[in-house]
């Protein structure tokens, strides 16, 4: 202790603050720059389990040739792990998605809900009425929905008028993707982006000019 | 309150949790008021970077092992994708690569220093027998971690080390055949390879924790190599050699982080970024750096299965030294004729691990076979034979005296312990 005791204690009161604050200071720099340290090196090792570049570029888009489907086919691709339903839709499948026995069974029948892009955003769901391009991932648990085209009195169900039917929990949607109220899907078939880039192919996966939607940005997949 | 432990805690957590499980005690006492010689130099900091490498290197592993394809035909390509597509892979392969060969420096300095300062020495005679242990677990995972790349050098080392054992009598080729799960070194091999190599670094960290457990009983030996005779020998271990540690461990960041970013491909075979191709041998067949001395001493003795029991030899021989060495006195620093014959010993290791570089022609096979020669008169002659004729110096009478001889202010030493008048 030093001897003028009564000088220390009287500029106790004015360092003590002080002395405190700069403790306090370089302790938080150190731990700031503690944790900096440490997120720079969390961070590559959290980003190597994001895709890596060559899953990047194996998600390019791809063109499909439409001549081949029949009136009434669809065909089915893989498209970034997920199931893409291209249709030739027949003049009385179109028919039907305008009738008003269809349009009073749909939930969303005028497809309200951002499940497709806003030039999908009519009452056939697509580019051209004919053609259909969809997601063919039920909205309810993620099943894959059966294709029953065709109107019939007993398949899949009494009083089918063409359409999708998930076999895990028997959501229904139409031949637009347009899901039926009273099941348990809650949202329309998604409509992935696409483009024709002459009359016969679209190209999945690419906007039309002057679009920009992803299937990130929908309301479920 | 029967059959709570007495915490002293006062958080209520913290206490809730230490009466029913007393880590937190434990913890305190292991790691922060655990009293430690307080004549440590820094040859004391290589246990705690060993440590932090083994995490180092599981931790790079597990994100790896992510990416990697245990497969003939897609494990090559799969370590290229980890380089130029996965996000970051480039840096994590390069940790874990050269995070292989800072392990290896820092457990030989490690190693060193035991046999320097005479760590090996009753009471730490199993303290050392599970490092020798754990030596011998990062030589086999190491091996096996060098062929999963399966480039040039990782198919032929991996033939030529698995035919060592041929060189058994009787057993000898189904030892081989048994390793391989084939015909040859091929896809069983890589297979089982690369489940040991993921299983065995987590053996490596249960006897590092039996290391540690036995470390904390007898306590550590200290650069005098005299054993801690009063509070005045020791410091609590946190702060002052939590500080301490962290002065090394941050050179030991400093040059993996060399290595990493400016050197990656230094201390690696360039032969081992060619696949693998059973139909082509390189023209000499060497493994990485940290194996050469050992390599050197297989090459040198002119006899097949005289080699490989000499190779064994070589390290399995430190499982023994503390009987072997005579001398009651631990650290070298107090044994005059000693002391030259273990510096020559880290020179004779240097030697041969030049000469394990080279292909054994010419002069090579000499020296070689003369580093050998003291390599195993070191540990089997001088080691016993020195000790009972060297004239040890005088002891210092305790840790404190020739530490407070030294000047300058003291820390003080454990907490509410008075400092005796001298």
């Amino acid at each position: 202790m030093s001897s003028d005791a009564a000088t220390d204690s009287a500029s106790h009161g004015q360092h003590a603050p002080a002395e405190g604050g700069r403790r306090d200071f370089l302790s938080l720099v150190t731990a700031a720059t503690a944790a900096i340290g440490v997120g720079a090196v969390v961070w590559p090792f959290v980003d190597s389990m994001n895709p890596a570049a060559d899953t990047l570029a194996a998600g390019a888009p791809v063109d499909v040739d439409l001549s081949p489907i029949q009136p009434g086919q669809q065909i089915v691709l893989l498209w970034r792990g997920k199931p893409i339903l291209v249709q030739n839709r027949t003049p009385a499948a179109l028919k039907v998605l305008q009738s008003k026995e269809m349009l009073s069974r749909l939930s969303d029948p005028n497809s309200r809900v951002h499940q497709q892009p806003k030039y999908a955003t009519n009452w056939h769901r697509s580019i051209k009425p004919e053609f259909g391009v969809l997601v063919g991932i039920c909205t309810h648990l993620g099943c894959l929905p059966e294709y029953f085209p065709n109107p019939s009195k007993s398949v899949p169900v009494e009083n089918w008028l063409g359409g999708y039917l998930c076999p895990c929990h028997g959501s229904k949607y139409d031949i637009a993707g347009r899901v039926y109220s009273g099941v348990p899907a809650p949202y329309n078939l998604p409509v992935p982006p696409y483009t024709f880039i002459n009359d016969h192919t679209i190209t999945v996966g690419k906007n039309p000019a002057g679009h920009t939607f992803s299937l990130g940005g929908i309301v479920q997949i | 309150m029967v059959g709570l432990f007495k915490s002293e805690y006062k958080n209520p957590v913290v206490r809730w949790i230490d009466e029913r499980m007393p880590i937190f005690t434990m913890m305190d006492k292991e790691y922060r008021n655990f009293p430690t010689p307080r004549n440590f130099n820094y040859f004391w900091n290589f246990g705690a970077l060993a440590l932090v490498n083994l995490i180092v290197m599981i931790g790079s592993g597990i994100f790896l092992a992510m990416f990697y394809t245990p497969n003939t035909s897609m494990a090559f390509g799969s370590v290229q994708r980890i380089m130029r597509d996965v996000n970051w892979g480039w840096l994590i392969r390069y940790i874990h690569m050269n995070g292989a060969s800072m392990f290896f420096i820092v457990v030989y300095i490690h190693t060193f220093r035991g046999l320097y300062y005479g760590s090996y020495k009753r009471p730490r005679e199993l303290l050392w027998i599970l490092g020798v242990l754990i030596l011998l677990l990062m030589m086999a995972t190491a091996f096996m971690g060098y062929v999963l790349p399966w480039g040039q050098m990782s198919y032929w080392g991996a033939t030529v080390i698995t035919n060592l054992f041929s060189a058994f009598p009787f057993v000898g080729k189904s030892i081989v055949t048994w390793l391989w799960g084939g015909y040859s070194v091929g896809n069983a091999t890589l297979n089982r390879f690369f489940s040991l190599h993921y299983l065995l670094p987590f053996v490596i960290f249960g006897v590092v924790f039996l290391h540690v457990v036995a470390l904390h009983i007898t306590g550590s030996n200290n650069p005098l190599g005299i054993d801690v005779k009063s509070k005045q020998d020791t410091v609590p271990f946190h702060p002052y050699y939590t500080i301490k540690d962290s002065v090394g461990l941050g050179v030991y960041l400093i040059v993996f982080a060399c290595l990493v970013f400016f050197l990656p491909k230094i201390l690696g075979d360039p032969l081992n970024f060619q696949q693998a191709n059973p139909l082509q041998t390189p023209p000499d067949v060497v493994p990485e750096w940290y194996f050469l001395p050992f390599y050197a001493i297989l090459r040198s003795i002119p006899n097949k299965l005289g080699g490989v029991v000499m190779m064994f030899t070589s390290v399995c021989v430190l499982f023994v030294i503390p009987w072997l060495d005579t001398s009651p006195v631990r650290s070298a620093r107090f044994r005059p004729l000693f002391r030259p014959f273990i510096l020559l010993l880290v020179v004779d290791v240097l030697v041969l691990g030049v000469v394990g570089a080279h292909p054994p022609v010419g002069s090579w096979i000499l020296i070689g076979r003369l580093a050998t020669t003291y390599y195993f008169l070191f540990f089997f002659v001088l080691m016993p034979v020195v000790g009972k004729f060297e004239r040890p110096l005088p002891l210092p009478e305790s840790i404190s005296r020739p530490v407070l001889r030294g000047g300058g202010p003291l820390p003080a030493p454990s907490a509410g312990q008075p400092m005796e008048k001298p």
